[in-house]
């Protein structure tokens, strides 16, 4: 005779897979999250400055750029043109040319050391004019670049994805449905048999669980295989993560499922669960930017100790497990260099990226 | 053996009595039929003795078992339940719904047989969210079923359904009973109470108001014809009941009815009485008395009204 946990289980798991909507969201959604934020919010490092050139020298000096391994878009402008293009913010830096590129010339750099690049452009630009005007190097820079794992934003995103993931899936996947079966009548119908009640949410567990494993191989390896989100920790400890955060949400969907009526009040019952860590737990930026009293609060969610988890976070207890791993354990968290401190993310480039 | 009892069983919703008194025994092997109009308190009853409600007051036993103890799961897996009102799992087919059931219950029919017994083989592939509410209501009847129940308990089994699906799901009921199963069944149609019940009760406001055979109850009406008018509104129901061998009139929307003995003997009465009063009779039919015309009698209201 069949198991009824295990046709409980298989009947779950058919409900949810002939879900189009549900698959969706499940499978899709987080793809195209990843993916927009991904393209958004992608480095930017390797982007030329835009340069104008005022002068009777500028359009000779317009193909020069190319010295410049591309860190420079040189353009030449009439003197207007070019600093009403800099107050706009349309081009990072304007340099007044002498008559001609010869000792004592002076050259005029017009630009707001404030704004993300322009100091840069500003040290490339003379550069390249003091080489033009026979400058030798007296010293031979050997530029070796170090390219830094896990330090873009996808890296801190997939991890977050995958936290936000086992976070929705159980709240909907459990809540929801254990309140549209009581609706439907269901759980009465069940309850008339003779099915132990332990195994109708044993069988909520395993469903899960199946799916928890399809759902977080899914998003890491579309990770890896599109933006090159490798797994630096060990796999085993992905997946004991994964499941301690089952355990966590199937609880707290079983909680909110266990005393509402209607699907509307359970709908809203649980966005006003997730809402909080949605935004605050990490999933999408570093709450560690929101201020230091809020952390306590911050910390006792439960995504945001799934997220912390996930991501390996060398402060935190469960080092080394997940996404991003060992490369960068001395490292800031990514997310400060790129979403939130546009000029640390300068001032890494600085550091590392010289082209 | 006595299949179920109940005993000034009260039965309420908060503050809400639905069920008031109730005095009921079901004998193993009959086929117990529970009548009444909506809001009677058919299905509160039902559900109590599924043991899916506890008693305010009184008792309940089935098959000499109270709810609530430790052998409540033997006890579920000699009930066959169908609902008034489930609906399973959209995205299951048929057979997987049958499958499901079954693997609650240690001892069971052959999935394929049941499945094919309620004329679904040919949906047995199909979601549950395709098929019809005849079908719904026989898949509902086939998980009722497939764990070879004692007891089936039936809840409106056949509302809504055209007359073929109605005679099939008969057809299957009767064949539970006469393979020895006991049945509990509610129903607003007492046609069919009178095809498949024994015995049935009849509830209004929460009580059993008429206890018996069909044939007892419409044979306690003391009357066994049916006089039915159409006529306007001159012809007051005082005069017809004083024509002699009339027992009973009572109006059914704009019909009288006059509950007598002998019709011939009183027809002409009726239209002399009719003629007196310078009223039109449109209409005159006559039938033999039904469990309906117990029903109309004993609550002055149709088993089908809300
Ligand atoms: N869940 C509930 N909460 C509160 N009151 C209820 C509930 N269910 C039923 N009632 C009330 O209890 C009374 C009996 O209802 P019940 O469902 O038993 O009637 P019924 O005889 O099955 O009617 P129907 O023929 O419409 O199915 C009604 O007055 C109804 O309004
Ligand atoms: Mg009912």
């Amino acid at each position: 005779m069949a198991s009824p946990l295990i046709e409980l289980t298989r009947a779950r798991f058919l409900e949810f897979w002939r879900d189009p909507s549900a698959l969706f969201w499940v499978f899709v959604f987080p793809v195209i999250l990843a993916v927009a934020l991904g393209l958004a919010f992608r480095e930017k490092g390797d982007e030329a400055a835009k340069v104008a050139l005022v002068g009777e020298l500028a359009p000779h000096l317009v193909g020069e750029d190319t010295r410049t391994g591309g860190a420079l878009e040189l353009i030449a402008l009439s003197r207007d043109e070019a600093l009403m293009r800099l107050s706009r913010g349309l081009v990072d830096l304007v340099v007044e040319l002498p008559v001609a590129l010869e000792p004592q010339a002076k050259i005029a750099f017009h630009f707001d050391p404030t704004k993300p690049g322009s100091s840069k452009a500003y040290l490339e630009a003379r550069e390249l004019l003091e080489r033009k005007a026979g400058r030798h190097d007296v010293l031979v820079a050997v530029p070796v670049h170090v390219s830094k794992p896990a330090s873009r934003y996808i890296d801190f995103l997939i991890p977050g994805l995958v936290g936000l993931n086992i976070m929705g899936s159980c709240m909907w996947g459990l809540g929801y449905t254990v309140v549209d079966s009581r609706r439907r009548k269901l759980l009465k119908r069940f309850a008339v048999t003779p099915m132990r009640r332990a195994d109708f949410l044993l069988s909520f567990g395993l469903s899960r669980l199946v799916f928890l494993v399809l759902e977080v191989a899914f998003l890491v390896l579309f990770g890896w295989l599109v933006f090159g989100v490798a797994v630096r920790g060990s796999i085993l400890g992905l997946v004991v993560v994964s499941f301690l955060g089952l355990g966590a949400f199937t609880g707290l969907a079983l909680l909110i499922a266990s005393r509402t009526e209607s699907v509307e009040a359970a709908a809203g019952w649980m966005n006003f669960v997730q809402l909080p860590m949605w935004l605050l737990s990490g999933s999408f930026f570093d709450y560690t930017r929101f201020p230091e009293v809020t952390h306590p609060f911050i910390k006792a969610l439960p995504l945001t100790a799934l997220n912390d988890a996930l991501r390996a976070d060398p402060e935190s207890p469960v080092s080394g497990i997940l996404l991003q791993g060992c490369g960068t354990r001395t490292s800031n968290y990514p997310t400060q260099t790129v979403l939130a401190f546009p000029k640390d993310a300068e001032n890494s480039h600085f550091g590392m990226d010289t082209s | 053996m006595t299949a179920i009892i109940c005993r000034d069983l009260v039965l309420k919703y908060a503050e809400l009595v639905a069920v008031s008194g109730l005095n009921l025994e079901v004998e193993t092997g009959e086929c117990f039929g529970l009548l009444g109009p909506n809001g009677a308190g058919k299905t509160t009853t039902v559900e109590a003795i599924e043991g899916l409600k506890a008693p305010h007051a009184g008792s309940l036993e089935v098959f000499g078992q109270v709810w609530g103890t430790r052998r409540d799961r033997a006890l579920r897996k000699r009930l066959g339940v169908a609902l008034q009102e489930t609906r399973l799992p959209d995205k299951l087919t048929v057979r997987e719904s049958v499958r499901l059931f079954a693997s609650f219950y240690g001892n069971t029919s052959s999935q394929e047989e049941v499945i094919g017994r309620l004329g679904l083989t040919e949906k047995a592939t199909a979601r549950v969210e395709r098929l019809s509410g005849g079908q719904k209501q026989r898949l509902a009847l086939a998980c009722a079923l497939v764990g070879k129940p004692d007891l089936l308990i039936l809840d409106e089994p056949t509302t809504g359904l055209d007359p073929t699906a109605r005679l099939a799901i008969w057809d299957i009921i009767l064949e539970f009973k006469a393979m020895g199963g006991t049945v509990l069944i509610t129903t607003h149609y007492m046609e069919e109470a009178e095809r498949l019940c024994d015995r049935v009760g009849i509830m209004h406001a929460g009580r059993v108001v008429a206890l018996g055979s069909p044939q007892e109850l419409i044979g306690q009406l003391g009357a066994d014809q049916v006089i039915e008018l159409e006529a306007s509104l001159e012809l007051s129901d005082a005069e017809l009941g004083s024509i002699e061998g009339v027992r009973s009139v009572s109006r059914r929307g704009d019909r009288v009815v006059i509950l007598c003995r002998f019709p011939a003997k009183v027809l002409p009465f009726v239209f002399e009485a009719a003629a007196r009063t310078g009223a039109t009779v449109s209409e005159a039919k006559l039938h033999p008395s039904t469990l309906e015309d117990v029903f109309v009698h004993l609550t002055g209201r149709r088993l089908a009204d809300g």
